[in-house]
């Protein structure tokens, strides 16, 4: 991985390129934890998602676009971006077809009987992770459309 | 609550937002906005909303900074009028 990135970009700084290859892991373990403990900590599945994503961008600028569009390819990100909205509307929907309303958590109980109090903590988890995935892409999305023109080839 | 720190977070960001306005480099412009939201995050952790104040420290201080710089450097770096 390390080789591939060095033969991608010579001639750049080693410093910024050292740093931030150990930096980006720890950037999304910090985001994927805001998602997981959003519900009864400050943070969330957008905040998270918001992270989640600058570590991409920062991939994107320390650098080149090639290189984050190779660890997160166009098409995974849209499908990353669908694939949240589904989550949360999913939930909601799921939650009105067993009988509640419209995120009503609670009727998930008569689906898979957990207790009513720890569908709460799950349902919230559940949209908290669709929020995260939508964010996330939309992020890295706007930063290729913006820092390459729209055409999404090259960055800064 | 501390009102004094209150008031001196709010001078600060009050200057920043003075500044924002009245700099012709837009470089320099979007660096001070970062800087005002920044100022405008640690005001929301002091008043207790750590929720809107970590909010604001990743999308106002990180992200759209970021947005700005890359869609500045896509234009001009100076403002015409």
């Amino acid at each position: 991985m390390s080789r591939e990135i060095n033969e991608h970009t010579a001639g750049e700084d080693l410093l910024i390129k050292t740093s931030v290859r150990l930096m980006v892991p720890f950037i999304q373990l910090f985001g994927l934890y805001v998602i997981v403990h959003g519900h009864y900590s400050p943070g969330g599945g957008f905040q998270g998602g918001v992270i989640l994503g600058a570590a991409f961008i920062l991939l994107a600028i320390a650098f080149d676009l090639k290189i984050s569009q190779k660890y997160m390819p166009v098409t995974v990100n849209a499908l990353f971006c669908n694939l949240g909205a589904c989550i949360f509307i999913g939930v909601g929907v799921l939650c009105a077809l067993v009988g509640g309303l419209f995120l009503d958590y609670s009727a998930l109980d008569r689906l898979l009987p957990l207790g009513e109090i720890e569908w709460h903590s799950f349902g919230i988890f559940l949209v908290e992770l669709g929020v995260g995935f939508t964010v996330m892409s939309s992020m890295i999305l706007l930063y290729w459309n913006l820092s390459s023109g729209g055409a999404m080839d090259e960055g800064l | 609550m501390i009102w004094q720190l209150d008031l001196m977070i709010l001078t600060l960001v009050v200057i920043c937002a003075l500044v924002v306005i009245n700099l012709k480099d837009l470089l320099g412009a979007s660096v001070v906005f970062g800087i005002y939201s920044f100022l405008m995050c640690l005001l929301w952790a002091e008043m207790g909303a750590v929720d809107v104040a970590f909010t604001e420290a990743t999308v106002g201080a990180g992200v759209s900074t970021i947005f700005f710089i890359a869609a500045i450097l896509k234009t001009t770096r100076w403002s015409k009028d």
